[in-house]
């Protein structure tokens, strides 16, 4: 055995080789994948079915509904895009909620201060700015606290939530604060060939941010870090660094979510975002991903808050109490999460459990 | 594989000690690796191989001694210098991220980008997957699945991905601690036949096991730690497993 040459092992010789796809396994990993497709599909047949037997009317047809279906998933698909970066990554980010009624409230200060010394456009451009970069401070401090003085992301955040919770209602005063500002209330409310402003920036915004995670190295580290932070660090990656640009990434997801609260609504209310943030978790997991890290994408977290949104407006549509919507949700998640276990337990054993 | 004469040691370390307070974790210790040669260290828990390993791949720096690679003394203040400078631990579960692919755990931190339509700057995976498959195939490794996330591979085949990882980025000294304690025994197998590979291509191998029977396969040299010091040297054909058995006991 001390010999250099090359192809004389001891014992015969084993290629470490055993590559089998199994194709059973690779369709339920499928499935599980498009798992939040599969539920709007059957979402929108339901409703259609339901519509047509209690009313005579398609609902899926009529572009009334579409619209306001899309309208409706702005907001938390808004929240949800940020908040599937951190949920990758194996964190949460709680505060986005009244990071999101911050904004609101600053775009509506924001936007009539400046709609006294500048053209209303420029006027209307300056609010969304400023409520942008405003938003972005409490997503570098959660940021901070996170990556720097390791504060577990739930109880950062949370605090956080508090925070800008009453920052938010003391900059409003209590109450909600109206937009003077046509231009603004038209970007809220106008349509471009009958596809409102609002659903048009949304999907130019979850394109970028698609682009952002599949494609680029920040994508890349954010998974390499939800699922194995060891290795992540190993290969040389700035874990503090990443988790810093991450929290203000989604921080300023929901201060885009707060201006066009803002738009739509022309006034800002600090309690904007308030029931957003659930949905806005919801959505990511019936997306695909998983709360442990590692797993998800955008275009999943469209689907799971487009079937949250049409859960939402089709019970509404067909005259159920609301309160079945909450139940409804409630149950789309668990069964979301109960497809997720399966599959890992079928894709097989290097799942911790 | 490499210009280093046969006789300078591709890693050498000389009178190297680690004191953690009054603890003499490692003390006066040397040994040297040279080109195409496994070394396998074993010693009791708390004989001192973790901190040797830590110290040669730069997570501690030494009380006292010298660390010479290829002769030139060098020191590291980080484990990734002593990474660029070739030497690569590989831990037995920690080193891979398990949903992304071979390519992305090679180029994990170091991910080659490409312009798509000429100016948005995107992941190059085409560049990952033909690189992984390259470098898989010279650790005679093949697969077909090169999109498949590595949590779909066995023990085995995700040490050969970090294995392969290594070889990639041209590491010269390779640390493998207990690579095959969490494997069955044909998994073992074919992380044995690795080493042969990273031997034959002229590399280095630290080989830390508990496991006699794997360093009989593979090592040529064995060195024995107890309680910090080197208790013994051997070459592997000029022993057996009841020497090895009371160097580390003390016999």
């Amino acid at each position: 055995m001390t010999s250099t040459s090359p192809a004389q092992p001891a014992e015969k010789h084993v290629a470490p080789q055993a590559d089998h796809g199994d194709p059973a396994r690779s369709l339920v990993a499928r499935i599980a994948e498009g798992r939040a497709w599969l539920f709007l599909a059957g979402l929108l047949i339901c409703f259609e079915i339901w519509s047509r037997l209690a009313f005579g009317a398609t609902f899926v047809l009529n572009p009334f509904n579409l619209q306001s279906i899309a309208i409706f998933a702005v907001a938390p698909l808004l929240l949800a895009t940020g908040q599937t970066f951190v949920i990758i990554s194996g964190g949460i980010d709680l505060s986005l909620g009244f990071i999101m009624g911050l904004a609101a409230v600053i775009a509506a200060h924001a936007t009539n201060m400046a709609g006294a010394a500048i053209p209303l456009p420029l006027a209307m451009l300056a609010g969304i700015l400023a409520s942008v970069i405003v938003a972005g401070v409490p997503g570098i401090i959660n940021g901070l606290l996170i990556s720097r003085l390791k504060v577990p992301p739930f109880i950062g955040t949370l605090g956080m939530f508090g925070v800008a919770r009453g920052a938010a209602f003391l900059l409003a005063g209590g109450t909600t604060v109206p937009v003077q500002n046509s231009w603004f209330a038209l970007l809220g409310n106008g349509k471009f060939y009958g596809v409102p402003y609002l659903v048009l920036i949304t999907a130019v915004f979850v394109i970028v941010m698609h682009y952002l995670l599949s494609q680029t190295r920040f994508g890349q580290h954010n998974y390499a870090i939800g699922a194995n932070v060891q290795a992540a660090r190993r290969a040389g990656i700035d874990i503090r660094g990443h988790i810093l640009r991450l929290y203000v990434l989604s921080a300023m997801c929901a201060g885009l979510g707060g201006a066009l609260y803002a738009a739509r609504f022309t006034a800002g209310a600090a309690q904007a975002g308030e029931p957003l943030l659930l949905d806005s978790v919801a959505a990511v997991v019936i997306g695909g991903a998983s709360l442990f890290g590692g797993s998800g994408t955008i275009f999943g977290t469209v689907a799971g808050a487009l079937v949250i949104a049409v859960i939402q407006y089709g019970l509404v549509f067909v005259n159920v109490e609301p309160f079945w919507q909450f139940i409804a949700v409630g149950v789309v998640i668990i069964i979301s999460v109960l497809i997720d276990q399966a599959q890992r337990r079928f894709s097989g054993a290097r799942q911790d459990e | 594989m490499n210009s280093t004469n046969q006789n300078t040691p591709l890693l050498e370390v000389r009178n190297l000690s680690k004191h953690f307070g009054a603890v003499r974790a490692l003390n006066d210790f040397s040994m040297a690796v040279r080109p195409g040669e496994v070394v396998a260290l074993a010693g009791d828990n708390g004989a001192g191989k973790t901190t040797l390993i830590k110290a040669i791949s730069g997570v501690f720096q030494p009380t006292g001694g010298e660390i010479l690679l290829r002769g030139q003394p060098v020191t590291f203040a980080t484990p990734q210098e002593a990474r660029e400078k070739g030497i690569e631990t590989i831990y037995q579960d920690l080193a891979l991220a398990d949903n992304l692919s071979i390519g992305a755990n090679i180029f994990l931190g170091r991910e080659p980008m490409r312009k798509a339509f000429g100016f948005l700057p995107v992941l190059d995976r085409k560049a990952m997957a033909e690189a992984a498959k390259a470098t898989m195939g010279r650790l005679d490794f093949h697969v077909s699945r090169l999109e498949a996330p590595v949590s779909n591979f066995s023990g085995g085949q995700r040490q050969a991905v970090a294995i392969g990882r290594a070889v990639y980025w041209d590491a010269q000294i390779l640390i493998m601690d207990e690579p095959t304690a969490a494997l069955g025994v044909p998994e073992q197998r074919k992380v044995i036949s690795l080493i042969h590979q990273l031997k034959a291509q002229g590399r280095g191998v630290i080989f830390i096991s508990h496991n006699l029977q794997d360093i009989f396969a593979v090592s040529d040299r064995i060195v024995v730690l107890r309680r910090g010091v080197q208790a013994g040297e051997r070459k592997i054909s000029e022993t057996n497993h009841d020497e090895v058995v009371k160097l580390r006991v003390g016999g």
